[in-house]
């Protein structure tokens, strides 16, 4: 765990680095490092009065769940079905080591709904959405897009950032169970070109020892995916600064950045689940 | 200064802002009467933009009063500092309109969320705003698809669209061939004489701003260094005055 708080504050301060070359390297790294949470603890503060406080933009929310969800649905679906082969070959070869390749539909399902189909989403997502958000957000910034709107009377963070974040807490989730549903689906199309089997008893062994309480804690942890990215990339995208170059910048960030919290939010999170439900 | 109809509709007092080390404004102080058109020139980075960006609450300074519209914009929270925003138009210098829209979507952004209108009477009012300045036939082009002219020409419509009392211009003019550059300076002497307007235009085109001020303010290492009309600034004795409109006369 504190390897993991370590590499993710060497990236954060990272992203910091081209500002304070001056200062030494101890001194720069805290710095960075504080003045990064600070400043995404403001960020996350407007936010939170953004969702709270009407109007509400529901027409943005719409767009946006159309932008993150619709658009990455056929990569996700790709994703999820490239796993599910690996998955499914893998997993074979070694089971019939241990002659326990009864237990194969069961593992494919297990693993992929429990932790191979979100974050392969939640990577998949972070890498698609993370950048074009973090692009976008700053592209916007550097042309003054966002000044433009705040003139205007109109809050960047109702518009721009809380409708991004919302469209990726609620489409991670649906993504995921594409994601899974494609997986199963490829685990059984590779399993069956090995050892025919339908998919009616491949899906009933699988599903047989998988209880409600199996399903919940996944979801939970996807639309935590989704807050995350959409966080980490907005955050990223909004201070932008030093134009172009800033705008790649922010879109780099923006996914490593959101890619190392998925990460880590997942070991948190899988400790948690397995304290909370055993 | 009253809350309408008052003498002053922008009134700023010892006005100062710092970047770091960098004193940009060093406690100017100058108002802007109902009606009136006031030009701030001086050198690039002089603090002109960040003047304008103060005045309308995008950047807080560091010590002063900025009087908008009756409203000491520095005490006001965010909604009382949007309902002085929806009183005053800003024209960015480089447009700044919203790629993921079209012209007649970045016109009628302030209005969807402003205003009541109907779907029809919005459509209506945005029409003649382009019209307004000349934009009525590309309404469905993207800003990509037009020049930085015809952007400007957009973003001036957007500034326009909930009637402002007080326009407030980056640089309108920066960047744009001298015909384009006219025609724009003609614009705002247009709607200047239509819609009575106080305006502050931020320029280096000291000709230019001749056409449509009232008044000049010349910034100078983060302080005034003339102010006055056209012929009082040019038969100015100041060194800095002089180089400057030697210089903005070539």
């Amino acid at each position: 765990m504190s390897l993991t708080i370590f590499v993710v504050a060497t990236a954060i301060s990272g992203t910091l680095v081209s500002n304070r070359l001056r200062l030494s390297f101890p001194k720069h790294f805290f710095i960075s490092v504080f003045e990064w949470f600070g400043e995404l603890g403001i960020f996350v503060t407007r936010l939170l009065r953004a969702c709270l406080a009407p109007p509400y933009e529901f027409r943005e929310l719409f767009r946006q769940c159309d932008e993150i969800g619709s658009k990455s649905l056929p990569l996700v679906a790709l994703a999820g079905a490239a796993t599910g082969v690996v998955l499914s070959l893998q997993t074979r070869d070694s089971l019939v080591r241990f002659g326990a390749k009864a237990f194969l539909p069961a593992v494919i399902v297990f693993s992929i709904i429990k932790e191979s189909g979100p974050i392969i989403t939640g990577l998949i997502v972070s890498g698609r959405v993370g950048a074009g958000i973090g692009a976008e957000l700053g592209s916007m910034k550097v042309t003054e897009q966002i000044d433009a709107m705040e003139a205007s009377a109109v809050d960047p963070y109702k518009f721009l950032v809380a409708t991004r974040v919302l469209a990726c807490i609620l489409m991670l989730p649906l993504l995921t169970v594409v994601s899974n549903f494609c997986g199963i689906f490829t685990g059984w199309l590779a399993n069956t070109l090995s050892e025919p089997i339908s998919l009616r008893l491949f899906l009933e062994d699988g599903f047989k020892n998988m209880e409600f309480t199996d399903y919940i804690p996944p979801v939970v942890k996807t639309a935590v995916f989704g807050l995350t990215i959409g966080i980490v990339s907005c955050f990223q995208g909004i201070r932008t600064g030093g134009g172009t170059e800033g705008v790649g910048r922010s879109a780099t960030n923006s996914v490593v950045l959101s890619s190392l919290f998925v990460i880590l939010a997942d070991v948190i999170l899988v400790r948690l689940i397995l304290m909370i439900w055993g | 200064m009253k809350e309408n109809g008052g003498d002053f509709l922008i009134r700023i007092t010892d006005l100062q802002k710092a970047f770091g080390e960098q004193k940009v404004l060093k406690g100017i102080s100058f108002e802007v009467k109902r009606g009136e058109t006031v030009a701030v020139l001086g050198r690039s980075g002089g603090g002109k933009s960040v003047l304008l960006k103060l005045i309308i609450g995008l950047q807080a300074p560091d010590a002063g009063s900025i009087q908008v519209a009756g409203k000491e914009i520095t005490k006001l929270d965010e909604n009382q500092l949007n309902e002085v925003r929806k009183r005053v138009g800003f024209l960015f210098q480089q447009a700044a309109l919203y790629d993921s829209l079209s012209v007649e979507d970045n016109v009628a952004f302030p209005l969807n969320r402003h205003t009541p209108m109907s779907n029809e009477e919005r459509s209506n009012r945005v029409h003649e705003l382009l019209a307004d300045v000349g934009m009525d036939r590309d309404l469905r082009k993207m800003p990509s698809e037009i020049s930085g002219g015809m952007q400007k020409r957009v973003g001036l419509a957007r500034a326009l669209a909930l009637d402002p009392e007080i326009l407030l211009f980056d640089e309108p003019t920066a960047g744009l061939d001298p015909i384009t550059a006219a025609e724009i300076g003609d614009l705002i002497v247009k709607l200047k004489r239509k819609r009575k307007m106080s305006a502050v235009v931020v320029t280096h085109d000291v000709h230019g701003a001749n056409a449509y001020s009232d008044r000049m303010v010349l910034l100078h290492e983060g302080n005034i260094a003339a102010e006055g009309s056209f012929d009082d600034l040019q038969g100015s004795q100041d060194k800095f005055v002089k180089q400057f409109f030697s210089y903005g006369s070539r």
